[in-house]
């Protein structure tokens, strides 16, 4: 069955005491596909992750993992994932090794293929330095990449990770990105992070929870057009700026000046406009001003980061809620 | 059942490794030493009428108070603590072979441990060349009754380290577990207030479960089937609240 979704979640809940954890979260993940599971603290994440996995009942709602159900097949399920807790736990007083040897067996890897898997993993997270040292004496870093390894380790299907890069250093988080992105296409990955151009470097979706509610979805390209609605030019330039606003609407109706600055010492202001367009509109802007007798320095299109419509997702989101409290 | 054996082994490895286990062992070898010293230099002043294993035995109480809630506060506090739990349920085992693997660990030390006194007796019979001192029935019935009633003292002390994740809850709900079935049990039977006709029953039924009469009867010989039955279901009963302990604090986590 190639065709089913790797995670089907459908209309989810968790509540813990009467409180709302996670309130009617539906998405699927593609088999293959990298997500990234972006939210606020508090926002429901790691507590959706346990659901899939097994760990936690959820209070109602559905959760498929490759076709099979987590709530009445939970031993099947966990055959199929390979799953790395929040903060990473691992026991103090084990050998690398050994530790995996422990959990390959748990996972019911063959007693002969355990050992060159092991090697494997091992050579994959750059491990083999710290093989044979005790667990609990290793540096964050090397901790972090343990856990990586064991969730990994017997090639499931599905793997869920939550903050797999909380606390490493950028050169670790580089080889573990790379790492992730070598699962790519065989194994479906689910990762947590607060760090957000990671998720945008290595996730092919996006999935942004605030307050236990799916709030935006999509590729971060797409994310950005939908959240954010505009695109942002700036310009620093030189001339008289009360013909400016008549100038842009030729170029396009909806370009706006939106910020300026004082003037510098050569006369030119940094201006920000900003536009519905999607599209560049970089060289007719060119074009309009030179000719319209300013003195143009520079010119460039705004990028917004995935966290600017990670703040505006989830700023939209509270919006929506005071709307709803104010209303009742 | 699939993963039990591995789960034992990885914590029976665990314990090898361990300082703690043999810190353990040597305290524990050392005090019962003394009380088997003080047990001879008894019988080298005046005669006595029993053997020495069965005065040995009467101090059993001792130890369990202290030593099982050392051996099992760990099992499940400190994975629930380090959060070590949380990956090992989500592996294919089940919270049952997790919490019998904590469990046949800790008994299998705890065994152990007594099988180590055995020495004591070994030594003594070296010492003295005659057989006289070993009385075998006595001895053969005292640790069969150990082996018996440890079954059940160490389900008690995992129960008390499944519903805490603090060790030191653990080891004192342990303790505490333990001086009511051993000293409540006896303390009910001695009590006068139990003598009167109307609560005959109540009296039987606390006679039946005094475990110092029941270490009375094994080293006497006497191994009454009812009293197994009641270490049995005892350890049967404190296991399944173990296993309900963990997944109900899974539930509410």
């Amino acid at each position: 069955m190639p065709d089913t979704p790797a995670i089907a979640v459908t209309h989810l809940v968790k509540s813990y005491a009467g409180v709302a954890a996670v309130s009617d979260i539906s998405f699927t993940v593609a088999r293959g596909e990298i997500l990234g599971f972006l939210g606020p603290n508090g926002a429901g994440k790691s507590t959706t992750m346990r659901i899939l996995t097994g760990y936690l009942p959820a209070t109602s709602g559905n959760v498929n993992i490759c076709g099979i159900s987590v709530a009445s097949h939970p031993d099947e399920v966990k055959r199929r994932i390979g799953y790395m807790p929040e903060n990473n736990p691992l026991p103090e007083d084990m050998r690398v090794s050994e530790y995996l040897y422990f959990r390959g067996r748990l996972k019911e890897i063959q007693r002969r293929k355990l050992g060159p898997r092991i090697d494997e993993v091992l050579e994959l997270c750059d491990l083999k330095r710290v093989r044979h040292k005790i667990i609990g004496k290793l540096s964050k870093g090397f901790r972090q990449r343990v856990g990586i390894a064991e969730s990994i380790l017997a090639e499931p299907p599905v793997i869920i990770m939550d903050e797999p890069t909380i606390g490493l250093d950028p050169h670790q988080i580089l080889i573990v990105r790379d790492l992730i992105a070598s699962l790519r296409g065989r194994m479906t990955v689910i990762i947590s992070s607060h760090i957000l151009p990671e998720i945008e470097m290595t996730c092919d979706r996006v999935l942004i929870i605030n307050q236990g509610r799916v709030v935006a979805q999509g590729t971060p390209t797409d994310l950005r057009r939908e959240i954010l609605g505009h695109s942002t030019y700036q310009l620093e330039l030189a001339g008289d700026l009360a013909a400016l606003p008549p100038l842009l609407a030729t170029v396009e109706p909806t370009l706006r000046l939106t910020a300026q600055s004082e003037t510098d010492a050569a006369g030119f202001h940094s201006l920000t406009l900003t536009t519905e367009r999607a599209d560049e509109l970089g060289e007719p802007l060119l074009r309009t001003l030179t000719a319209g007798g300013y003195r143009l320095r520079s010119l460039s299109r705004a990028h917004p980061t995935l966290e600017d419509v990670f703040l505006a997702a989830t700023r939209r989101s509270w919006d929506v809620k005071s709307e709803d409290i104010r209303k009742s | 059942m699939k993963h039990f054996f591995t789960l034992l082994s990885h914590e029976i490895r665990m314990l090898l490794v361990s300082p703690s286990t043999y810190v353990a062992t040597m305290l524990f070898l050392l005090f019962m030493g003394f009380i088997f010293t003080g047990i001879l230099e008894n019988y080298s002043k005046t005669a006595q009428e029993v053997s020495p294993a069965n005065v040995f035995f009467q101090f059993f109480w001792f130890p369990v108070l202290f030593m099982v809630p050392l051996l099992t506060m760990k099992c499940l506090a400190e994975e629930r603590r380090l959060g070590t739990i949380e990956t090992l349920l989500t592996t294919p085992v089940t919270t049952t072979e997790v919490v019998l693997g904590k469990y046949a660990a800790a008994y299998l030390l705890y065994v152990t441990l007594w099988a180590a006194t055995g020495g004591f007796f070994y030594i003594l019979y070296k010492f003295v060349g005659d057989a006289h001192f070993i009385d075998a029935g006595p001895l053969v019935g005292g640790y069969l009754f150990v082996a018996v009633s440890g079954l059940f003292f160490i389900a008690l002390g995992v129960l008390a380290s499944s519903l805490t994740r603090n060790q030191a809850v653990a080891a004192v709900l342990g303790f505490v577990l333990l001086v009511a079935v051993i000293g409540g049990t006896n303390y009910l039977a001695n009590s006068a207030w139990l003598d009167r006709d109307a609560l005959r029953p109540m009296k039987d039924t606390v006679e039946y479960v005094r475990i110092l009469a029941h270490r009375d009867d094994f080293t006497r010989g006497v191994i009454d089937t009812r009293q197994l039955l009641f270490y049995l279901s005892g350890t049967v009963l404190a296991l399944i609240f173990s296993i309900l302990g963990v997944e109900a604090k899974l539930l509410h986590s």
